[in-house]
């Protein structure tokens, strides 16, 4: 009876959950079939099944070269920048006092607001009639710093609201891994003495590595498709300044109506990331491991 | 940590504030803004110290404002509900389908278990627009443009893996012995499942749904794609704003705080379930 019942039961659980998902593979698979057409909105005479023609044009686009150089800029800058600043924070609340916890709640705020209503704020602080921040760097010399709408800090901008955001999810998960190691060794260095450098480089961090290594993929993942903080902040502007890969494939879909184009540039981000989640997957299951005690395939 | 010096503690606090600074300054100040006229957000130099007005929310909950122009309709309200209605309804949906999967993952093994369950992770990493823009053409095909159970439908993409994978984690947790128990006293699997295995994974359901919820709240691309303005949530509604004529800089703030305010408040109330919740269940809290 029992027996019997176990070789259907699961799958009767689990299918509802896949079937309501899985047909994200029919728009999946129309993106693959038009990023190999020459498919223009505008241009509906010219449709036709060209293979690998819009890859190919990739590879000599100044344009789309551009898109991979500011996408990775903001992906390594970001995480960058998060990882060193949410580690640092993490550390200097690692004891569990009042104050501490108090703190680490109040950081954890940014990261629940809206990636695209973050960006609003941040306009609204930087507008070049009222923002607070024009009238904070005009304190100290800049009198007219413009922020995001000139492309010499347009990036610079962007990046600076994507730290606000996401710095607090790097460091909440650091701390709850600062929190879970295990106290000898740390005991046994200041029983013995040695120099807080050391304990650092030599014993925190290296204890620490895998869930730097997980937090870091899993921003990573994200960073490098980045719309909602760059879309709402500029739509990609000024001029063409932060088209990185989805905002690039917006603007290809809608503004120019370059189907094919799009839906290349979408394959080849795609791609990306579907290496860095294989290597992010594997990272989290050993975490996931070890937190749950439960072996994982 | 026994050597911890005056300076140390000077610094380590001097460090802390200035953390806490930089992350709430930008909500205090928008929060600040929201209740000011156009004239003091003017003002330079900006100052703390206003007569605090409540116009900017008076004018969004009545969806009117009187400007020297005559009177403008604001539909602010309107994509408040439909962020309540896509948000609640994608994590109703996603929990009744994502709690009985979760546990057949946490449960059994069997065939393409793991492959069906990193499938439906797998779409949580994948590009969105990748599917949206096609789905934009098909959606108007088959009717479902702009309506609120296709974009709930797509939302699954965001609440279902989320759910799935954390309430898993969760029933892992928790020994089947008690279920065993309960099953050899002569109940059926449906009433163990309803009595014993829901019950003893509550927290988790629950820390699965507030997450979840929040994420759904949070979106902002799904709709920007897929919806039209009566059915925009309050992520593209305010943003429309900025560009909106005769809208007043408090009012966008009033927005702003609005819309923030559930997910600001669902995590300082739910703040023990985030950290596990937020690593999918990588690190415990």
């Amino acid at each position: 009876m029992r027996r019997k019942r176990r070789n259907w039961l699961p799958y009767l659980l689990s299918l509802p959950a896949l079937l309501v998902t899985i047909w994200i593979l029919i728009p999946f698979f129309t993106a693959v079939y038009y990023s190999m057409m020459r498919y223009r909105l505008s241009l509906p005479h010219l449709k036709g099944f060209v293979w690998f023609d819009n890859y190919l044009q990739f590879l000599t686009d100044a344009r789309f070269w551009y898109t991979v150089q500011v996408s990775l800029t903001y992906t390594v800058l970001t995480v960058v920048i998060e990882l060193v600043l949410g580690l640092g924070i993490a550390i200097l609340l690692q004891r569990s006092t009042r104050f501490n916890n108090l703190a680490a709640m109040l950081l954890l705020l940014p990261l629940m607001v809206a990636p695209a209503l973050a960006a609003l704020m941040w306009k609204l602080m930087t507008n070049p009639n009222f923002g607070i921040l024009n009238y904070f760097v005009s304190l100290i010399g800049f009198s007219d710093f413009r922020w995001a709408s000139d492309p010499s800090s347009a990036l610079f901008t962007v990046i600076l609201v994507d730290v606000w955001v996401y710095t607090p999810f790097i460091m909440v998960l650091l701390l709850a891994g600062l929190r879970s190691l295990p106290k000898q060794p740390f005991e046994a260095a200041a029983l013995d003495g040695v120099p807080k450098t050391f304990v650092f480089f030599r014993i925190t961090l290296p204890m620490l590595m895998p869930y730097i290594l997980t937090a870091s993929l899993f921003r990573m993942l994200e960073s490098i498709q980045q719309f909602d903080i760059i879309y709402a902040m500029t739509q990609g502007g000024p001029g063409n300044t932060l088209t990185v890969f989805q905002v690039e494939s917006y603007l290809q879909f809608f503004q120019f109506t370059n189907v094919g184009r799009s839906a290349a540039l979408l394959m080849v981000l795609w791609a990306i990331t579907f290496f860095l989640s294989n290597v992010f997957v594997k990272n989290w299951l050993r975490l996931r491991e070890r937190a749950h005690g439960v072996e994982a395939e | 940590m026994h050597h911890t010096t005056t300076g140390e503690k000077i610094l380590r606090g001097v460090l802390i504030t200035l953390a806490l600074v930089f992350f709430l300054f930008p909500i205090f100040w928008i929060l600040l803004m929201s209740f000011q006229t156009n004239a003091q957000i003017l003002r330079i130099p900006p100052s703390l110290f206003f007569e605090p007005t409540l116009i900017n929310y008076t004018s969004l909950i009545t969806g009117e404002l009187q400007t020297a122009a005559g009177s403008l309709k604001l539909e602010f309200m309107h994509n408040l509900w439909n962020s309540v209605i896509l948000s609640t309804g994608s994590v109703l949906i996603s929990l009744l389908l994502g709690v009985p999967a979760a546990y057949a993952f946490a449960r059994y093994k069997f065939r393409f278990s793991e492959d069906i369950a990193f499938t439906l992770l797998s779409f949580k990493f994948a590009p969105p627009l990748l599917v949206l823009l096609p789905l934009t053409l098909y959606f108007q095909a088959i009717g479902l443009a702009n309506t609120y159970i296709g974009l709930i439908w797509v939302y699954q993409l965001i609440t279902l893996p989320l759910i799935l994978w954390i309430v898993r984690g969760y029933f892992e947790d928790i020994s089947p012995d008690i279920e065993h128990a309960y099953r050899i006293a002569g109940h059926s699997w449906a009433k163990t499942f309803m009595k014993i295995s829901i019950p003893l994974a509550r927290p988790g359901i629950a820390a699965a749904g507030l997450l979840s919820f929040i994420f759904a709240w949070n979106n902002f691309v799904f709709a920007l794609v897929l919806a039209s303005a009566d059915k925009q949530p309050v992520t593209v509604g305010a943003l429309a704003f900025v560009t909106a004529s005769g809208i007043q800089y408090g009012q966008i703030a009033a927005a702003v705080v609005i819309s923030i305010t559930p997910t600001l408040a669902l995590a300082l109330f739910a703040q023990r379930y985030l950290v596990e919740g937020l690593s999918l269940g990588a690190v415990k809290g």
